[in-house]
């Protein structure tokens, strides 16, 4: 079962994931995920805590090592290299090489503390990428400016509310300049009147055409910026489709139950 | 609230003012009296005079301290003091740091090696590991590195590298546990965010987790280096001139035995007093980003209070 209703014939697929599955240690996670994110696209997952949509979101970046299937990040295996028909495990050099293309935003911001904004946006550019402090601070100022935050440079994370934490992680995530954004519940620990801010930024940045996987609660966000939207629940893909579609008809008890609670 | 109003309506509103009194009248009250602290103020007082009286009627010769205070030879073994705390406990940091990263490790074998370290070192008093080092010529005659160096144990065991070895591989292990608690402290998400972002593991250490980890470091690590100036004084036991053991020397020249143990306490006060003054600031350094706004330090505070004296309508609070 592919979950896009965009088409996905012709391109390669930013993600494809086919039976996926993971546990820790006697916990099975994920039981089997199939889905397909096609590029530009902006693909929410929802569903109820638990049902493992965090970690498939972490084994995407191979925060989280899968134990049976593939998965795979614009047409290459994620972790693995496939000589023959063997597989063979890549070394974490290589591993943190390609998590420069994906950017990752977390529920609890992973600011770092001891850095200014600027500093925690130039970070990975300088660090990671090698690139002078001018370049990467010339880019930081302007993503700053993106996300409405351009006076906040020289503040640490501590004097900034929760939603200018989260619009500075995405400025972090996005300096690296990834062709990919996972997001992981970004609004779920903001006070109810931040969340419009996190928000807006995200949906800017799905009409400039960023491929984004969103792990979300926000079902209005879903329905309105979504192009496909997945229900999961107990490890596997409920039901799959476009936002409007799946938000308002249905199909699966399970879906519908959910819905009733959160909408 | 409503006195704001009214002073916004104008300069003429004088009977508002005056229907609005500036501060509500302040509670007048018989504050609680607490005689149990009159009395125990009293009697610590009293203690601390009948010592100051038994010590000043004591056969102390007290005009011996300022005439030794400077004396070169407890110049020279408050200089090898300091030396020895710097070098030991720089060698227990270094060693305390690889120690704590391969207790972390998912290798079980570097973890083990370091589990044992730590056990052995913290097992066995430092006075007696100093005894070993010194003694160690009975296990080894010779010491040969081949075509760089060879020499008898005995003299390349010198007074001084044996305080070296001895305190600071015994502080490692204790810097080793300090450490690993710091690098535990550390929010796990921190190590993801570094991650995704495509930090290596090394990086991620050095540029994300031990920069916070120094927050919970520093202050018992300050602890550390008081102690090791202390400790170091057992190093008169492998003959290393530092300056419990110059004072000694001195005592035995002077005849000022209790005199020279005040002078060699007063000295080591001085010098715990300037380690703990480096402590503040250092404390200062890492807390940065942890708080909205750090504290002025003392010396800001002064300089503050001597501006605000100066300028008296300034109106610095």
């Amino acid at each position: 079962m592919t979950a896009t209703t965009t088409g996905t014939t012709g391109t390669t697929p930013m993600v494809r994931a086919e039976g996926v599955h993971k546990s820790f240690g006697a916990a099975h996670i994920l039981k089997g995920i199939d889905l397909e994110v096609a590029p530009r696209e902006v693909f929410c997952l929802i569903g109820p805590s638990g049902s493992g949509k965090s970690t498939f979101l972490r084994c995407i970046n191979h925060l989280e090592k899968i134990n049976a299937g593939r998965l795979s990040v614009d047409g290459e295996l994620v972790g693995y290299r496939q000589k023959g028909d063997k597989l063979y495990e890549l070394k974490d050099s290589e591993v943190a090489r390609k998590r420069r293309d994906i950017g990752m935003v977390f529920q609890r911001f992973n600011l770092f503390p001891h850095m200014t904004a600027m500093e925690n946006i130039i970070e990975a550019p300088v660090q990671v990428a090698g690139e002078t402090k001018a370049v990467a601070r010339a880019r930081a100022e302007r993503l700053l400016d993106r996300v409405g935050l351009a006076d906040k440079a020289a503040s640490y994370p501590s004097q900034l509310s929760g939603g200018q934490q989260q619009r500075v992680a995405i400025a972090r995530a996005l300096a690296m300049e990834p062709k990919l954004m996972l997001f992981d519940e970004p609004t779920s620990a903001l006070d109810p009147e931040l969340v419009g801010d996190v928000l807006d930024v995200m949906r800017d940045l799905a009409q400039d055409g960023m491929t984004m996987i969103v792990v979300t609660h926000e079902m209005g966000f879903a329905r309105e910026v979504g192009d496909a939207l997945v229900f999961m629940d107990d490890g596997v893909v409920v039901e799959s489709g476009h936002p409007r579609e799946v938000l308002t008809n249905p199909r699966h008890e399970r879906t519908k139950s959910f819905l009733s609670k959160v909408l | 609230m409503t006195v704001d109003i009214h002073k916004s309506d104008g300069p003429q509103d004088g009977p508002g003012v005056a229907a609005a009194p500036a501060a509500p009248e302040s509670i007048k009250a018989i504050p609680v009296r607490h005689y149990g602290r009159y009395v125990s103020a009293l009697v610590a007082i009293g203690v601390l005079v009948a010592l100051v009286y038994a010590f000043a009627q004591g056969d102390v010769n007290w005009a011996a301290l300022p005439d030794y205070f400077f004396d070169d030879q407890i110049l020279t073994g408050v200089w090898n003091t300091v030396v020895i705390t710097v070098l030991a406990m720089l060698l227990g940091v270094v060693l305390g740091i690889v120690l704590a990263v391969m207790r972390l490790s998912k290798n079980p074998v570097t973890s083990a090696i370091a589990w044992f370290y730590i056990w052995f070192f913290r097992g066995t008093p430092v006075y007696v590991q100093l005894l070993v080092w010194f003694n160690l010529g009975i296990v080894f005659e010779y010491i040969n590195l081949g075509p760089i160096y060879k020499d008898e144990w005995s003299s390349f065991m010198t007074p001084f590298l044996c305080a070296l070895l001895g305190l600071g591989l015994n502080e490692a292990a204790y810097m080793a546990e300090i450490c690993r608690a710091g690098l535990q402290s550390v929010d796990e998400g921190q190590t993801e965010a570094a991650h995704a972002l495509g930090m290596s593991h090394a990086k991620t250490l050095r540029r994300i987790v031990v920069p916070q980890a120094m927050r919970v470091i520093v202050p018992p690590t300050g602890n550390e280096v008081i102690n090791m100036l202390k400790t170091s004084s057992l190093a008169v036991a492998v003959q290393y001139t530092e300056l419990l053991r110059a004072t000694q020397n001195v005592s035995q020249t002077s005849g000022a035995t209790v005199e020279m143990l005040f002078l060699a306490a007063v000295w080591y006060m001085i010098l715990t007093s300037v380690l703990s003054i480096g402590q503040y600031y250092l404390e200062r350094y890492y807390a940065r980003g942890s708080s909205r706004s750090l504290p002025a330090t003392p010396f800001q505070r002064v300089r503050a209070n001597l501006l605000s004296f100066r300028r008296p309508k300034g109106g610095i609070a």
